[in-house]
């Protein structure tokens, strides 16, 4: 019952060939329809179904845009759900001031190419004080520009609930995040009054003040993240293509000089390297890795031969073990 | 083209399969995740890096790697060394995905089995090779039977410390055999093996040539597990009604079970109403079918009546549609489920009130045994009848378990309370039709000159209650009003006599008086009800059935030191004497209301005062001509 023949050798468009293939094929003896659907066809029908149910039930939902490669995939699926009406909700991004140029380019002309409304949202306090992340710690300055940023940001708009791109391969403590995750009246998270998620019956109910954050790509690997894009042609940020970019060496990794803010250490110089970005965030926090995967199919290549995980490249991780979990405690995404 | 992405290993012709893990800790549960994790080389090399470290810390396995370290999650659970969650855990071969859901096997987090439970299609069940079946294995096989799992794996572990013995693992699968022939599972596959080890986990064991079956890795992959919900009716819950602009109305929602193709009839389950599938629209273009699983957006051939909670049905076979049905339920809170509460139930796409009127028995999840019962505590399993505000279509969840499942929520704090899958509708319901009655409230109101309205008084015992009504009463009459007063005590001599003072009767005492109240609303009356109401949640479905308006909820609010002092009917005297079982404020709780219309501090006011005020805030009740609109 499974397809027979390799559509690969169709260069564009190709896996999208093959879902219909599968939709069209039919046993003649039955009139039933073939029941095989790739994982990948199941795991986009999940979240289109968690994206309407949250357009469904809540006042007033946005979807947290990081502009990464899980931002992509969670906006594509967003576009999916609602054709042909637009989504019915705002785009946010947290702009620390801190993120690659080319992101912010990426962002704008995202937006304007789906005609979504794009809401972005800086802690002008904290930057106006020069918080960053050269001289107050990974760990401080993420908490500032980040958690804080975002907690301001939907008081400010009066958010009740927010899509998030999380994924429970990341890490081991967001192996257990519900898919809807149920936030306090000051955005706390608190593993005790989570509830239980049973089949496909989301219990969206919430008190004023109260919020939930929404994660639809739950159940999406690293890899399933990859294979999707490539099926479904979506565009991503160049960064994550191998080219030559200027980036200095430090503790044994490399930070790409983004712009004139960049401290150098003493002894540090740029030099040009063919790297590329497997995770992106703000650049003095984001490591590169030294690649030649400028195509998608060498990244996939490249990802499904890798022995590390894409969390290795950020800096905030690695404060000390447990570190996700007591930010996510704090409100951090 | 990529090497990566021909036939085996394309993404496209993966399929996915969702795996309960059922078992402890002791039987080395995390320790078979994290070596099935392992072997697929699901774990990136840094994590395995922090695994070698980690198990120096926390490990148990002395210098080998503790697999079980891969799995764990929280830092609390950490420490205290059990899973207290449920987890997803991902690996993938080139056949499949997997997500596993990895969830605790103790008795006190059956909760969280029964959560895991839900999503998934094939369980394994963890015994351990030395303790053989025990009672926890007898629970698991009950819960997986319970919500519908087919599929299961006895994985005999730790088969190594047994000396990797054939008898012993016979022994374990015919007893396993002979009681789980109950359930109704359609593949039962024993398999001995070795987590620690990784003995017929995803290779073959040099040491049990005896054993000729799959290794579990291999059986993960190979099992045909694909549960036809395509075959059956077709069902959608319309989730969401798409209406880009006039010209465009869509029904989304993903495809419960069956297929659907353009031409095809579809009718709203409830009100009959039929039409047929213009087209199913999708981004990626129309589409020539859609089947169970599918998020999809359907167009009629022509303007139906539909939105969110309705069910899209096949016009052959619909679904069944009632306000009451049979189910069973597993309380998931540490508040007590009581029959005659009113709860929220989320059936599909819609969510409505109702109560649970009948508690049949419970189940002993050890023993399978039915025990009488008035009341379920957490974890605690029940066969109940439920009654809804409003009719649902639903299915037996046996014949499908995407129409047959629902939720129960709490009404004050929203909590989720229950998982339940209905057995089957009680048909009576279907004919016990309400009576159209011709002369209605708008007509009894003109004529009362007044509107009707319940002013539920509540507070502890001795508070002041029943003073401050009679005097409200009192003025009412004398305003020319028609009054009657449902008083605590009176009631429970006549109507409410077969009731005592458990939680379980407090609330049908309450549900009753309800009732009664809305009676006499609707026949013009201002009602007065002084009861003790403890709880919210009664309080807050009394305020509902009342309607909007007709509801006014005093609070009597005295400090428990002032009604002690008080004591009128010398009730406190002996319930601090251990006299009295269940006494509000002593034994029992009160919760106080969160928005009253009227929070009389009796402290502060005398009753007549107090008659004063709640007077004034009723002008509304005698307003102007249109007093009956």
């Amino acid at each position: 019952m499974y397809g027979q023949t390799c559509l690969w050798n169709n260069q564009a468009g190709f896996a999208i060939d093959v879902a219909f293939d599968h939709m069209r094929a039919v046993n003649t003896m039955t009139n039933l329809p073939l029941r095989h659907r790739s994982h990948l066809h199941q795991l986009e029908a999940e979240s289109i179904e968690i994206i309407r149910e949250v357009a469904a039930e809540f006042r007033n939902p946005v979807m947290l845009y990081s502009i990464g490669k899980d931002s992509a995939v969670m906006l594509h699926l967003a576009i999916k759900a609602f054709y042909p009406s637009k989504p019915p909700f705002p785009l946010l991004h947290i702009d620390t001031t801190w993120k690659f140029q080319e992101m912010i380019k990426f962002r704008d002309a995202t937006a304007k190419r789906l005609g979504l409304e794009l809401l972005v949202h800086t802690n002008e306090e904290a930057r106006a004080a020069g918080i960053n992340p050269f001289d107050h710690g990974a760990s401080n300055y993420t908490n500032i520009m980040k958690t804080e940023a975002l907690k301001q940001a939907l008081n400010k708009f009066g958010f009740d609930a927010a899509f998030g791109g999380a994924r429970r391969d990341e890490e081991k403590s967001r192996a257990k995040e519900r898919i809807f995750s149920f936030r306090t009246s000051n955005h706390g998270w608190d593993p005790k009054v989570q509830r239980p998620e049973l089949w496909r019956l989301f219990n969206t109910r919430i008190a004023p003040g109260e919020s939930i954050r929404v994660f639809p790509l739950s159940n999406w690997t690293e890899a399933d993240i990859w294979q999707y894009i490539a099926q479904e042609s979506i565009p991503i940020v160049p960064l994550y293509y191998a080219a030559l970019r200027p980036v200095v060496e430090r503790r044994g990794q490399f930070i790409m000089v983004d712009d004139t803010r960049f401290k150098f250490l003493p002894g540090e110089a740029v030099q040009q390297r063919l790297v590329r970005f497997r995770t992106l965030g703000c650049y003095p926090l984001t490591a590169a890795v030294e690649s030649d995967a400028d195509t998608l199919d060498k990244i996939i290549d490249e990802m499904l031969a890798a022995r590390t995980s894409e969390r290795s490249g950020r800096l905030i991780d690695h404060d000390e073990s447990g570190a996700m979990e007591k930010k996510k405690r704090e409100g951090y995404f | 083209m990529s090497a990566l992405l021909c036939p085996e290993a394309s993404p496209a012709q993966r399929s996915l399969l969702r795996v309960l893990t059922c078992g402890s800790v002791d039987d080395g549960k995390s320790t078979l995740i994290g070596r099935l994790l392992f072997d697929t080389h699901s774990v990136p090399d840094d994590q395995i890096i922090t695994l070698a470290h980690d198990s120096k810390k926390y490990g148990t396995t002395g210098a080998d790697m503790d697999f079980a370290l891969l799995v764990d999650g929280l830092e609390a659970e950490r420490e205290q060394g059990i899973t207290i969650d449920v987890a997803y855990r991902f690996m993938g071969t080139k056949a499949r995905k997997f997500i596993i859901a990895d969830t605790p096997g103790h008795e006190q987090y059956t909760r969280n089995m029964v959560t895991g439970a839900s999503g998934a299609t094939l369980a394994i069940l963890l015994v351990d090779a030395r303790k053989g079946l025990q009672v926890q294995t007898r629970r698991h096989a009950f819960i997986c039977a319970l919500l519908g799992i087919k599929h299961i794996v006895l994985a005999v572990n730790k088969i190594d410390l047994m000396g990797y013995s054939q008898s012993v693992f016979e022994t374990i699968t015919s007893e396993f055999a002979a009681f789980s022939s109950r359930f109704n599972y359609q593949s039962v596959v024993a398999i001995p093996l070795s987590a620690r080890f990784g003995d017929n986990v995803a290779t073959s064991s040099a040491a049990m040539p005896w054993y000729q079956g799959p290794t579990l890795l291999a059986h993960l992959e190979a099992v045909e597990t694909a549960a036809d919900l395509a075959q059956l009716p077709f069902r959608m819950a319309v989730q969401w009604v798409n209406r880009p602009n006039l010209d465009f109305r869509g029904f989304s929602g993903t495809v419960g079970s069956g297929f659907v193709r353009p031409g095809d009839k579809v009718t709203v389950a409830g009100s009959g109403v039929t039409a047929r599938v213009a087209r199913i629209v999708s981004y990626d273009g129309d589409l020539p079918e859609a089947i169970a699983g599918d998020a999809i957006t359907l167009v009629l051939d022509t303007e139906i009546d539909a939105s969110r909670g309705d069910v899209l049905a096949a016009p052959a076979d619909l679904p069944e549609v009632s306000e009451q049905f049979a189910a069973d339920i597993v309380w998931m809170s540490d508040v007590p489920m009581l029959p005659g509460r009113s709860y929220l139930f989320r059936v599909g796409t819609r969510t409505v009130a109702g109560t649970i009127t009948k508690l049949k028995y419970q189940t002993d999840v050890n023993s399978f045994e039915h025990i009488a019962s008035n009341s379920l505590a957490l974890n605690e399993i029940a066969t109940v009848n439920i009654s809804l505000s409003a009719a649902v279509a639903f299915d037996p969840y046996d014949a499908n378990k995407r129409t047959g499942a629902f939720i129960m929520i709490d009404r004050v704090n929203n909590a989720t309370l229950a998982a339940g899958m209905i057995r089957f509708g009680l048909r009576r319901s279907t004919n016990v039709h309400r009576q159209v009655l011709t002369v209605d409230k708008a007509a009894r109101t003109a004529l009362n000159g007044h509107k009707p309205a319940i002013l539920w008084f509540t507070g502890l015992s001795g508070s002041g209650k029943s003073t401050i009504a009679n005097i409200v009463e009192a003025k009412l009459h004398a305003a020319g009003a028609h009054t009657y007063m449902l008083d605590g005590d009176n009631v429970r001599h006549g109507l409410n006599r077969d009731l005592g003072f458990t939680d379980t009767d407090r609330v049908e005492n309450i549900r009753r008086v309800a009732e009664v109240a809305k009676l006499f609303a609707d026949a013009g009356l201002i009602v007065l009800v002084s009861f003790i109401s403890p709880f919210r949640a009664e309080r807050q479905m009394a305020r509902e059935l009342a309607g909007p308006g007709q509801f006014f909820e005093v609070f009597v609010d005295t400090p428990i030191d002032i009604c002690r002092q008080r004591d009128p009917k010398g009730l406190y005297k002996k319930a601090d004497a251990g006299q009295i079982a269940n006494f509000t404020g002593i034994t029992s709780p009160y919760e106080p209301p969160e928005a009253p219309e009227f929070h009389v501090l009796t402290a502060q006011n005398t009753p007549e005062q107090t008659a004063q005020v709640i007077i004034a805030g009723l002008g509304g009740l005698f307003a102007g001509p249109d007093a009956g609109a």
